[in-house]
């Protein structure tokens, strides 16, 4: 196990941010964090990186407690924010290194480790180059291979692909999973872009500081509704082919020559489509097109939350308010 | 702390086998456990360094500054000044000039911390391993350096002045500059913990560097002044720091300085030591 949270709360004040919720991370497992903002991610993400202390309840991470022991936690985890924490006046290696010193890697070991790292990000040849000079995806690769560097056995990424164009979303997912193929890594990610989601292998949905679902991206939509196959056949075909479908599954007819036919509960619907054609085609019955709808992770979402992922208007104003109490945060004294 | 023991008791999860094999002792730590990370220090301090050379404007900003105050007050009141203790008034002036510029560059460096929690660096730095006082002690320390540096390419203005400077006059005005910067880093530091935004900026300016320099003896001789002046002169740190970087130049009012060095040393100290605890509170 990489993340044991049991009964985490966090209160601020009279607002319950995170209320009572219990999970755990696979080692090696891709766990996707999901919720509108407000929903509590963030709060939850600071208190498993020891930034927030829990107001009750407990987090291991990596099998160390976040409140008892949070210098080995730590040092266990990298962590890729939101926003960027680069600095800008430094040069991409120069970054790289006063990070080896923050974490006191073996001093040997430090320029292969850069070497190799700035490769993984393809970012060798920028190596001397400021900061400054990077575009956004640039500089949110520089910082997943800063989250690295100091061999972490889970690395967290909080929003890691907000703002960046959809071409290099791509590319900073690709070297993420190439990663967590190479290094056993556990990765431990937020994000609001559902067919992100699409990339975990768990994901927690969180809303209003609770966790209100927790599974596979698949199992989650089986939850809220069936597969089902469209077939088109000629318009004179279709009565027939009705009959072949069978009775005892679900066939709605379309216009023209369309047929709906919807899955048994958790079955596939690309074994179905398979079928069907096998069976269409038996029956000298010409399949013109065909297609499987699957619920998508939208659906769950709306199913559990009652409101789209990015309902901007529900989120401006907690935004207002996270923003709020993070202009906060020197009075605060925990 | 207390929080910490709160959460221990309150916990009735502890006395359930835990669900995974819990480390109850840490894994031997690869440097030796100091109460301070040295290598954390060096390189918040490093940084510090690399900035002010990527930064050179901001280097040439100071000098202009403290020459136009140099030329402005040395030569443009020359006239009006009795010459104090043997010295011209533009002798007199060139040290206030160094603790200016000494003020100035440790209060904006102390003041980047600001900056960089709006632009996320300081987060690489609090969500590391490291205790807090690293951040402290890395910056107060780069922040003198920087300062110190700055202050000590006006020593080549000194014939300007009027000064004549030996090696020995420099290596005792460098160590007096150096402690001066030390205190108004940590006092930066404890404003800039304090601030949670950066339009403030200004008002720092306005309401601390300039009040401090001014009412410092930088520019004026401290005997003989109004009782309420008196007072500002005694609280304020940079006095020491103006009255020890002078007697190091100029040998003027040497007998105090051992008293300066002492202040300086107990501001640094004081402040440091509330740095620490609002630097606890940073998450």
């Amino acid at each position: 196990m990489s993340v044991v949270v049991e009964e985490l709360t966090r209160t601020f004040g009279a607002i319950e941010a995170v209320k009572g919720i219990s999970f755990a991370v696979e080692k090696g497992e891709v766990f996707g964090f999901l919720g509108p903002n407000g929903a509590g991610k963030s709060t939850t993400i600071k208190m498993l990186c020891t930034l927030l202390k829990p107001t009750s309840g407990r987090a291991l991470v990596n099998g160390y407690d976040v409140v008892q022991m949070p210098t080995d936690v730590r040092r266990s985890i990298g962590i890729v924010f939101q926003d960027p924490t680069l600095d800008d006046y430094l040069s991409a290696e120069q970054n790289l290194r006063y990070h080896c010193m923050l974490y006191h890697t073996p001093p040997a070991t430090r320029p292969t480790r850069i070497d190799s790292l700035l490769r993984l990000v393809g970012l060798e040849d920028r190596r001397k180059d400021l900061v400054k000079t990077f575009s956004g995806g640039m500089k949110r690769r520089l910082e997943v291979a800063r989250g690295l560097l100091h061999e972490p056995q889970t690395l967290f990424l909080d929003e890691p692909t907000v703002g960046l164009d959809p071409q290099t979303r791509r590319s900073v997912w690709e070297y993420v999973m190439r990663l967590r193929q190479s290094t056993g890594l556990t990765i431990f990610m937020t994000t609001h872009y559902l067919e992100e989601a699409e990339y975990c292998d768990r994901i927690a949905i969180m809303d209003h500081g609770r966790v209100v679902a927790l599974d596979t991206p698949d199992a989650l939509k089986r939850q809220v509704g069936r597969e089902s196959v469209h077939l088109v056949v000629a318009p004179e075909d279709v009565a027939r082919a009705a009959l072949v479908i069978g009775e005892d599954r679900r066939v709605t007819h379309g216009e023209g020559g369309e047929l709906q036919v919807e899955c048994a509960e958790g079955a596939s619907g690309q074994a179905l489509a398979a079928q069907l054609l096998r069976q269409l085609t038996l029956s000298d019955i010409a399949v013109q097109a065909v297609s499987v709808h699957a619920p998508s992770l939208d659906d769950v979402f709306m199913r559990l939350t009652g409101r789209a992922i990015r309902d901007e208007t529900a989120g401006a104003k907690e935004r207002l308010e996270a923003r709020l109490r993070g202009r906060g945060r020197l009075r605060r004294r925990s | 702390m207390k929080g910490k023991v709160k959460m221990a008791q309150r916990s009735t999860l502890d006395t359930q086998p835990p669900l995974i094999a819990v480390h109850t002792t840490p894994p031997p730590p690869r440097t030796a456990r100091l109460p301070v990370d040295l290598e954390g220090i060096a390189m918040i301090w490093l940084r510090e360094m690399s900035r002010l050379w990527r930064q050179r404007t901001r280097l040439y900003g100071a000098i202009v500054r403290a020459l136009v105050w140099l030329f402005a007050l040395g030569f443009g009141l020359r006239r009006s000044f009795v010459p104090i203790a043997g010295l011209s008034y533009a002798q007199f002036v060139f040290p206030g000039v160094i603790a200016m510029t000494i003020i100035f560059s440790a209060l904006q460096s102390a003041i980047s911390i600001i900056w960089d929690r709006e632009f996320g660096f300081l987060k690489e730095v609090l969500v590391a391993p490291t205790p807090r006082s690293t951040l402290v002690l890395g910056k107060c320390l780069g922040g003198a350096t920087s300062s110190t540096a700055q202050a000590a390419i006006m020593l080549v203005f000194a014939p300007l002045a009027g000064v004549t400077l030996t090696p020995l006059h420099v290596l005792a005005a460098l160590g007096a500059m150096f402690i001066t910067a030390l205190a108004l880093s940590a006092l930066g530091i404890v404003i800039a913990l304090r601030m949670t935004d950066f339009e403030n900026f200004g008002t720092i300016q306005n309401f601390i560097t300039q009040p401090l320099y001014l009412f410092s003896g930088a520019i004026f001789p401290t005997r003989g002044v109004p009782g309420w002046l008196s007072a500002l002169l005694f609280l304020n740190p940079l006095t020491y720091g103006v009255n020890a970087i002078r007697g190091a130049l100029l040998g003027y009012n040497v007998s105090e300085v051992p008293r300066d060095i002492v202040a300086l040393l107990g501001v640094t100290i004081v402040f440091l030591g509330i740095a620490l605890m609002l630097a606890r509170g940073e998450a």
